[in-house]
């Protein structure tokens, strides 16, 4: 039965069911807008790698999910659903993150229409020898064109240093070598484990009707109710990073790094959402941009405002992480567990927290007004069992004490690696 | 529907106005529109970086932030824009509607006024602004300039633009250049900004719930001490409408880059005389805009010669650009095969899944970008720096009715310029 939540203090409400095949489904009315988007999500990432088909455990390539969202959008009869939608004015596509692999549309017409050949084509896999090969040398290309982004090298660096065994750190669309290794029936099993409703969930948003989308689930999606899959991530490696540095040259034209720390894994439903919160908050209290620390190094020029801070949970691993371009990323990192030490010992100020929190808060509020940001966070809070609408008001529990025993507990100098691309080149004249 | 207000309310000071309350959060910037030119983009380029450092009552950023916290969080950044042969500089702020907060009063009111602030009575020091912020947002802007190299695509496009338009004000990078960067100082940057304070026209933007004529009063408020001259003229962009007929101009550079970046540049000369924007927008998705496109479906789909290959006009110059990643051995096919799909489009080989798959997309993108406040503002900004004053949504009708011949003469009229390429590869084409 469709429910309607609502969420007055921040002006939502939201229609959620869950089908008897498993899908939960969650409608988010916003009326006014002539945009409508539909959001249709696996809980099935690049680091699902090892899971349990049909009693045994197997081991897959890296990659297979995201070559999986490449190729779910052929039909069969040799045509393309992204082709149909863009046809209709809609402006479609997917990602595959390391938990979850999303396929997504926004249009202003023919809503229903295109939500049904959504659901179709996400749960009908075709695949063929053919079309395999040839999005081997598609895919090849994304990879390599992601190799050249700093930005990236920075992040997967990071990622090593911190765990030694974790399928994350895989790039989540795999290597030029792993994805020669994938072919139809292997898209085939890996759709058959992944791809049923109750591993799903499904988010629309818009001036639009929850009944007429809950009976196009329900006509749509298979009926089968199959408990996912098992799967292993195998193990985190205790609190220590595997590492605590990784360099590498690249033609930038300032060095860039990306420094980070284990934290807690594993939690789910309010637990998870309440411990993201607070995570993020002490990081805006000891260096966001209202932060004396932030505003210290900007002023003295160890940080330019690409400075940026950043708390990720995911596929059994969660971290928290700041960089930046910085002629001198040791330094910030001193001066950041400096002010974490700081703070731990005399404590966070309450005016102080009181003002960041309420910066939270607003942040949380502008949120709301970007049908991507809805459509995400519905779909992590769906898979982990919280509810997104109801940040504000775990947000405003947290208190200035929580931070100072987040900060005490993670912003130390034996758990924090860092990952730094220097200049190729050195200075170069433009 | 979205209200619209139009209205010079002082000399020089355009606001626009969209009344909508469906948003959670409220938009609003001021944007000083000028000239570009060399001796002047890096300064434009820094200075509102610099009047973000600190105002007269708030003298560093630390108190500007604690100000924007207790304000939930209003961010009120830095915003600069190179459109056209014009630089838009000044500020851009968004912040959650008072209706959706625990005790929010007048954030718009309290938004316009800081805003304000920065722009008319920045922190100063001997009646110059504080060295301190000018030499270390010139060290930012020197950085910024360098870190253009970073990101490949944007780099190569950037490039092609200078090969282009050596010499000519459109060739000038939206930082300006690091020689002229290298050489600002307190002085001249002050001197700089009280010319452009008092001489600048100024575009003040605003979308959200509050009353039009309730925003007019906060803005006449917030620039209650703006300086201002007798007469004020929009700077223009030279639109290129000549047919060209020079050699085409090819440059390969080569970079540790594991992917080859091909961007063409094109002048759209005779298309351009009476430039009809719809037709421009339907002819640029069916040739490399939109999903449904040659490009896409060609060269990316079925030839697989590429991970992604689109196009972009510049309405407000003439000019076209095709942007590519290729491996460094397509070079010539990708290059030739481009060439062929603009071909088509010029000999009417459109399919009706093109020709209707573009103006969809394009339609959608109008109205989407109506549902989002930073979209409305770009497209306003773009309307007052044109001349136009409709409401984006009259586009919709016209772009339904852009014919297959209009499309084609389009392309007809598009001349290759220039071919740039990024490679990996020491010998290369």
């Amino acid at each position: 039965m469709l429910k309607l939540f609502e969420y007055g203090k921040i002006g939502e409400c939201a229609w959620r069911d869950e089908l008897p095949n498993g899908l939960r489904l969650c409608v988010v009315p916003k009326p006014g807008y002539r945009k409508k988007m539909a959001f249709f999500a696996a809980n099935y990432g690049g680091a699902d790698r090892k899971f349990m088909l049909s009693e045994d455990w197997i081991e897959t390539p890296a990659g297979v999910a995201h070559f999986l969202e490449h190729k779910m959008f052929d039909v069969e009869g040799g045509e393309n659903a992204l082709t149909t939608l863009s046809s209709r004015g809609a402006s479609a596509n997917a990602f595959t993150a390391s938990n979850m692999t999303a396929y997504h549309f926004e249009c202003t017409d023919m809503f229903y229409e295109n939500l049904e050949l959504l659901l179709k084509f996400v749960s009908t896999p075709y695949f063929t020898k053919d079309s395999v090969e040839k999005e081997q040398g598609i895919i090849s290309q994304e990879i390599k064109m992601v190799e050249d982004e700093p930005d990236y090298a920075v992040y997967y660096g990071l990622i090593r240093n911190l765990y030694d065994s974790n399928p994350v750190r895989d790039p989540v669309a795999g290597s030029v070598e792993s994805i020669r290794l994938i072919d139809p029936d292997l898209l085939y099993n890996c759709h058959r484990v992944f791809y049923t409703p109750s591993n799903m969930v499904l988010v629309a948003v818009g001036d639009i009707d929850p009944v007429k989308i809950r009976d196009l689930a329900f006509k749509i999606l298979p009926e089968y109710n199959l408990p996912p899959a098992r799967r292993d991530y195998g193990d985190a490696g205790g609190e220590y990073p595997n590492q605590l540095h990784f360099e590498k040259e690249m033609e930038v034209g300032a060095p860039i790094f990306l420094a980070g720390a284990k934290t807690k894994a594993g939690l789910s439903g309010d637990d998870m959402l309440r411990f993201e919160l607070t995570a993020s908050l002490a990081l805006s209290v000891l260096m966001g941009r209202g932060s004396p620390l932030y505003n210290r190094m900007y002023s003295e020029g160890l940080v330019n405002d690409t400075f940026y801070y950043d708390f990720e949970s995911t596929a059994g691993v969660s971290f928290l992480s700041f960089g930046g371009e910085s002629q001198n990323p040791e330094q910030v990192c001193l001066r950041v567990l400096d002010e974490a030490e700081r703070l731990v010992t005399s404590g966070v100020e309450q005016k102080f927290f009181a003002r960041r929190q309420r910066s939270a808060y607003g942040h949380e509020i502008r949120g709301l007004n970007s049908f991507d940001n809805i459509c995400y966070n519905v779909t992590v809070a769906g898979f982990n069992r919280y509810d997104y609408f109801k940040t504000v008001d775990v947000l405003e529990s947290i208190t200035a004490e929580d931070v100072r025993r987040f900060l005490a507990k993670y912003l130390r100098p034996e758990l924090l690696a860092i990952s730094t691309v220097r200049c190729a080149r050195g200075e170069k004249d433009v | 529907m979205q209200r619209v207000y139009n209205k010079q309310i002082m000399r020089g000071v355009n606001l626009t106005c969209v009344k909508a309350e469906k948003f959670k959060t409220g938009c609003l910037s001021m944007t000083l529109i000028t000239q570009l030119d060399k001796k002047t983009a890096a300064m434009n380029a820094m200075l509102p970086s610099v009047l973000r450092r600190g105002t007269a009552r708030l003298p560093d950023m630390e108190s500007i932030a604690a100000e924007l916290d207790d304000m939930y969080g209003v961010r009120i950044e830095p915003a600069l824009r190179k459109k056209g042969e014009l630089q838009c500089i000044g500020f851009y702020a968004d912040f959650p509607d008072d209706a959706f907060l625990p005790d929010g009063r007048n954030i718009l009111e309290k938004t316009a006024d800081l805003m304000g602030e920065m722009l008319l009575q920045p922190a100063t020091s001997g009646g110059r602004l504080k060295a301190e912020y000018v030499d270390s947002e010139r060290e930012n802007l020197i950085s910024d300039i360098k870190a253009e190299i970073n990101d490949k695509r944007t780099y190569a496009s950037m490039r092609l633009t200078e090969m282009m338009f050596k010499g000519e004000r459109y060739g000038i990078s939206r930082l300006g250049s690091l020689h002229d960067a290298e050489k600002i100082t307190v002085h001249s940057l002050t001197r700089h900004y009280r010319e452009l304070i008092s001489s600048s026209i100024i575009q003040v933007f605003y979308c959200g719930a509050a009353e039009p004529e309730y925003v007019e009063q906060v803005i006449r408020g917030a620039l209650a001490t703006l300086p201002r001259v007798e007469t004020y003229n929009m700077p223009t962009t030279e639109l290129l409408t000549e047919e060209w007929t020079e050699p085409v101009k090819y440059l390969t550079e080569k970079m540790d880059v594991t992917q080859g970046k091909l961007v063409m540049g094109y002048r759209l000369g005779e298309a351009m005389r009476r430039p009809n924007h719809a037709a421009l927008m339907v002819f640029n998705a069916v040739f490399g805009g939109a999903v449904t496109s040659k490009l896409f479906m060609n060269v990316r789909e079925r030839l697989s010669l590429c991970y992604y290959a689109s196009s972009g006009v510049d309405r407000l110059k003439g000019i076209m650009r095709v942007s590519s990643g290729i491996e460094f051995s397509k070079y010539n096919e990708a290059l030739s095969e481009i060439e062929r799909q603009l071909e088509s489009v010029k000999n009417g080989e459109i399919l009706p899944i093109e020709m209707e798959g573009a103006k969809k997309a394009v339609i959608t993108a109008i109205y989407s970008a109506l549902d989002e406040p930073g979209g409305l503002e770009s497209l306003y900004l773009d309307e007052s720096i044109l001349g136009l004053s409709g409401d984006p949504s009259d586009l919709v009708p016209m772009v339904s009715e852009v014919t297959m011949e209009q499309v084609a003469k389009i392309a007809d009229c598009a001349k290759l310029d220039s071919v740039y390429f990024l490679t990996g590869e020491d010998d290369n084409a």
